[in-house]
């Protein structure tokens, strides 16, 4: 290990040197089963009981395609802009490792369904980049091996367990053509990219993308060559040596680690040492990159065509059916929604960075104002969730709730004290809104008569407040309005009752 | 083509994760030599113009419904396994990185 | 007329037979099902057909049987006659080895398709035949578990892979047996033993639960002493499986009518095409005799024999000793010790993969799977693999001409009657000969038949004809081959498989 080590920041980094960058992501689908046998395609359950002889490669045991897998990647595929293949077929992938139940993978060689595409992305400030996709193919995932012993890594393991409840679980990997010319721009734009398809996959329904439970996966490769001289075409300088870091496992990880690797190896290039062709692993808790073990040789994988599966050939009409469910680009989305909704950039900014888009979107479409739906998603119910140190969407409630909730406000059945009481019920699973307002008895009591007799009963203990309005000081009645709504539990309508107060004192109000 | 030297013999058996003695592989050598030898012909009359046939009885599109079929009980999961632990299939430590 | 009440007599008669018994209520199957396993203890300690004998669940199978057709309830024709599995099949609730011995004592969690529509058919499953190792070889030699003895003579081998199901039938152990064929693994035993074995198209059977040796060549078909009892097995286990995506989408062929029909009508307006490049040369003499007298039956029942060239042949040994080892050496990948099967441990999985596989399998699979490796790995692939392919695009090309000028195409089903134990094991390629044959018909996907032709006069052994029909047409194979059976068992006043000598029955 040189002494040359991160001395160099990023921003030196990119001074010195021209970035080519490329990533891959792989997609977890979010289908009913895996991708080529029944078991059951969910996260969290009790290890080995999801697995049957196909996923568990049993002898004799064969792969038979999930159709909605592939539905599911070639409108991935189109909304990256690819071409869809008339004719792919699957291939083994063959090596041996013990999270691999059949010792090979089932994945897409020289035939990926999609390829030769193009990705729209807008980066914070509104700069639009063309990122180039390679290809989008179909493969299933492997088990989990979990190490025992030593630190919990592989490093130091006395041994390894393993549960194959994962492997066979249907993954699209997507990669791009190598990136050149964003500069010191490239983590920024690494960064868009990753969250560009997490939003793609989430606005076609095919993937929740989130990246802390493995459904989205990043590996980036990094290199760095000379800066042109003047006259001298970047495009035509070669290539230098590229490190992929794997185990990047959220956006903030895309962009640091590409911020560690750009110094690391500006670093050694600095030196005039050599970079490392090699794989790398990404450590949160020490935000650097460590080597993955050096192999004598590139694992020969020895692709073929899988025998045991039929060739996929999507017909062309249904590739344009398909082509017509896809949704709106998030990007383009996010300006149409931003100018319908009147936010101005930091408030929509914000909201896209709470995830909080699709829940405020929901609730306007379901009748809302998008100042309200703001009010409440960006502001109760994301200082609970952040109380509860959850996603918005782990909260039990829904856009109808909310949407319901503001039109009891609005038809003036409850006022925000009340609604935030009858929320407090939804989210502790009472029911909608209306539900709680009903069992609870939330609602604000505008009867005139039981109004006039709370008003009353609280003149009768402060008289002395009636003498007071007529001597001009209206304020007084506010200690009258606490009473009664102390004696109603908040559920008096405090503008009745003001008025009410202000009658008794003969004055207008 | 064919002449495999015993050290390809040897890498092709780490490929194939097979453990093989100098003996057994001098053996091999020689016998996988001779099949090669036989088989060469093959790459001589296959050329350009003729498409590669990998499934012989054509047929494509052949998917399945997305519905959930019955797993196996994870006491028939794990029955056939050498080691097993805390419901996991155990296995000596790994000196490969991690996938 | 059998004597159903002697069990001797009971064991010689044919599945169908046996099923009419069975329904005319002149045996139980009980009864059927302890003959016969009083005959495998009697004789199969010399034969070794079984590695595995399934006595109490067989017994309670047929006992099942024997209920229902006393209380009238409606049975399959099969149900309640016997049948011997190849090992190669899983089958819960017995172990399941392949043959090898990195899979010794393996209890599968699931049965294949296969097995589940012959436990659907009622018929008692009297155990699991011998077979070299993973399916890889001709002689059955390679068995980790010991040979299978031919029972025309001891000293001889059986043929392979499935020497243990084809030794079954000649010795009456069992009146019908399942077996898989990935280049002449049921029609070359059947030859050497004198019985009838069939390849269906690929896709007829489904392969689910079926270890893989070549997923792209295997298939499992019937194995039977007659024509007509192998057509019943075949539509036993035929059919559409949603879990083998290979499957063909379509109704399993009328075997059963296609034999009636041969047997009745003749074969005026066949057409018999030898294939020249398959017609005998280097063949033993007595091969090529028997061969030639069967055209004679084949002309004299109304037939036209023509002669066709498919000169793609002479690279069909090399285009599937190459895709055969590739598709085999990623399908035994799965025999890595950890979820199943033999385990040799060391400090490391690596480690403890290497050595268990170097100790669980035999020479001929750890030869097979570094050809395999090699022919597939960067460099060669396109070379090796992909040339093959192509070959096997040749090959097919060369069926679909030689299928318009004839409806059916023959050869001798193997070069020479069976070898004696021991002759080729330390030659594969002289091994790879017995295969030349009928090779080609797995690379093209089509079905194909062996059954009976004679005794070679020079050493009175058997002499396995071989029929081939195109792609879907199994039923032809059913039709030609009965009514060429007809008149070889008139010629001979019984089934060939009679005149076998009587084994010693040691208990």
């Amino acid at each position: 290990m040189s002494a040359a080590t991160h001395l160099v920041g990023y921003d030196d980094a990119m001074a010195a040197f021209d970035p080519v960058f490329g990533i891959e992501v792989h997609v977890e689908l979010n289908t009913k089963t895996k991708m080529f046998c029944g078991c059951e395609n969910t996260f969290g359950s009790e290890p080995n009981t999801q697995v049957c002889p196909v996923c568990l490669g049993l002898p004799g045991s064969m792969p038979v395609t999930n159709e909605k897998a592939v539905e599911s990647a070639i409108r991935l595929g189109l909304s990256l802009g690819c071409s869809i293949r008339e004719s792919s077929r699957f291939a083994r992938k063959n090596y041996f490792y013990p999270d691999l139940a059949k010792d090979y993978q089932i994945s897409q060689y020289d035939e990926p369904t999609s390829y030769e595409g193009e990705l729209e992305v807008v980066l914070d400030d509104g700069t639009v980049v063309m990122i180039g996709i390679e290809r989008a193919h179909m493969e299933e995932d492997a088990g989990k091996n979990t190490h025992v012993g030593g630190s919990g890594g592989i490093q130091g393991a006395s041994h390894s367990l393993v549960d194959y409840n994962r492997g066979g679980v249907p993954l699209v990997e997507i990669v791009t053509k190598p990136i050149e010319g964003m500069g010191e721009r490239t983590a920024e734009v690494a960064r868009a990219y990753v969250a560009t398809i997490r939003d793609i996959v989430r606005a076609l329904g095919i993937s929740d993308g989130r990246m802390e439970q493995g459904r989205l996966r990043a590996d980036v490769n990094l290199s760095l060559r000379a800066k042109a001289g003047p006259g001298e075409d970047q495009s035509a300088i070669e290539f230098g040596k590229r490190s992929e870091t794997k185990n990047v496992n959220s956006l903030r990880a895309v962009e640091r680690s590409i911020h560690y690797e750009a110094g690391r190896q500006a670093a050694l290039l600095l030196a005039g040492e050599p970079v490392v062709q090699e794989t790398r692993h990404w450590h949160e808790d020490t935000s650097s990159t460590t080597p993955g073990r050096s192999k004598e040789e590139a694992e020969d994988y020895r692709y073929f065509p899988e025998p045991d599966l039929l060739p996929v050939e999507p017909s062309r009409e249904w590739v344009e059916e398909l082509r017509k469910t896809l949704p709106e680009h998030p990007a383009k989305m996010r300006a149409r929604l931003q100018a319908d909704w009147g936010f101005a950039d930091l408030e929509m900014r914000d909201v896209v960075a709470a995830d909080a888009l699709d829940f405020i979107a929901d609730t306007v479409a379901a009748g809302t104002t998008p100042q309200a739906a703001r009010k409440w998603w960006m502001g109760e119910l994301a200082r609970v969730a952040n109380e509860k140190d959850v996603a918005l969407t782990d909260l039990p409630v829904t856009a109808a709730d909310i949407a319901e909730l503001q039109g009891l406000i609005d038809a003036g059945t409850i006022n925000d004290k009340l609604a935030r009481q009858a929320l407090e019920g939804t989210l502790a699973g009472e029911g909608s809104p209306a539900a709680v307002v009903a069992a609870r008895g939330l609602v604000v009591v505008s009867d005139d008569s039981a109004l006039e007799a709370a008003v009353d009963e609280a003149l009768a203990s402060q008289p002395e407040v009636l003498d007071r309005i007529r001597e001009g000081k209206l304020q007084a009645a506010g200690a009258i309005v606490g009473a009664v709504m102390k004696a109603t539990k908040g559920q008096a309508d405090a503008g009745r009752v003001r008025e009410i107060i202000l009658a008794r004192a003969g004055v207008e109000g | 083509m064919s002449n495999l030297r015993r050290a390809d013999v040897a890498r092709l058996a780490a490929l194939a994760r097979i453990d093989m003695s100098d003996d057994d592989l001098d053996r091999l050598s020689g016998q996988i030599d001779a099949i090669v030898d036989a088989v060469a012909l093959v790459s001589e009359v296959a050329n350009e113009d003729v498409p590669a046939t990998s499934h012989p009885i054509p047929m494509s599109n052949v998917h399945r419904v997305d519905e959930v079929r019955p797993s196996l009980a994870p006491a028939d999961a794990l029955a056939a396994a050498p080691e097993a632990e805390d419901g996991r299939f155990r296995v000596p430590r790994i000196l490969g990185e991690e996938a | 007329m059998t004597d159903w009440t002697n069990p001797a007599e009971a064991t010689r008669a044919s599945a169908l037979e046996m099923s009419d018994a069975l329904r005319a209520g002149a045996i139980t199957s009980v009864a059927l099902v302890q003959a016969h396993l009083d005959r495998i203890a009697a004789v199969d300690a010399a034969v070794h057909a079984f590695l595995h004998i399934n006595t109490d669940d067989a017994l309670a199978t047929a006992a099942g049987v024997d209920a229902d057709r006393a209380a009238g309830v409606g049975l399959p024709l099969l149900a309640g006659v016997p049948i011997a599995i190849k090992d190669i099949l899983v089958t819960k609730g017995m172990p399941t080895t392949a043959g090898s011995k990195i899979l010794e004592g393996w209890m599968p969690p699931y049965d294949a398709t296969v097995t589940t529509k012959v436990r659907a058919a009622r018929m008692p499953i009297l155990g699991k035949t011998n077979m070299d190792e993973f399916a890889m070889g001709s002689s059955t030699e390679h068995s980790a578990y010991g040979a299978t003895h031919n029972p025309w003579d001891l000293d001889r081998i059986p043929g392979g892979s499935g020497g243990g199901s084809a030794a079954s039938l000649a010795a009456w152990e069992a009146p019908l047996a399942i077996g898989s064929d990935t280049g002449g693994s049921i029609r070359q035993p059947a030859a050497v033993t004198g019985t009838v074995g069939v390849k269906p198209t690929y896709g007829g059977v489904s392969r689910y639960g079926a270890i893989a040796l070549a997923s792209s060549l295997d298939q499992l078909g019937p194995c039977a002493r007659t024509v007509a009892d192998a057509a019943a097995l075949h539509e036993v286990m035929g059919g559409h499986d949603v879990m083998d995506a290979t499957s063909l989408d379509e109704p399993v062929p009328s075997c059963l009518d296609a034999v009636r029909d041969g047997a009745t009508h003749g074969l005026k307006g066949v057409r018999v095409g030898v294939v020249k490049e398959l017609s005998g040369e280097g063949y033993q003499a007595g091969v090529k005799q028997r061969f030639e007298e069967a055209l004679d039956h084949l002309r004299a029942a109304g037939a036209e024999i023509v002669e066709v060239s498919c000169p793609s042949f002479q690279y069909a040994m090399g285009a599937y000793y190459v895709i055969l080892p590739s598709e085999a050496s990623s399908n035994l990948a799965k025999f890595d010790s950890v979820r199943f099967g033999l385990r040799v441990e060391r400090d490391t999985i690596e480690k403890t993969m290497s050595a268990t596989r170097a100790e669980g399998f035999g020479d001929e699979v750890k030869r097979r799977l570094v050809l395999g490796t090699y022919a597939l790995s960067a460099g060669y692939r396109d070379a090796y693999y992909g040339s093959a392919q192509k070959v096997r695009t040749l090959i097919q090309r060369d069926f679909t001409a030689a299928f318009e000028k004839a409806d059916v195409l023959v050869s001798p089903t193997t070069p020479t009657t069976p070898f004696k134990l021991g002759e080729r094991i330390d030659d594969p390629l002289a091994m790879y000969l017995n295969d030349v044959a009928t090779i080609p018909a797995n690379l093209a996907g089509i079905p194909g038949m062996s059954l009976p032709a004679g005794l070679a006069p020079e050493d009175g052994l058997p002499v396995g004809f071989q029929l081939l029909a195109p792609a879907h047409e199994d039923a032809r194979l059913y039709r030609i081959g009965a009514a060429l059976e007809k008149a070889l068992v008139a010629e001979w006043g019984g089934a060939l498989v009679s005149k076998a000598p009587e084994l010693e029955e040691t208990r």
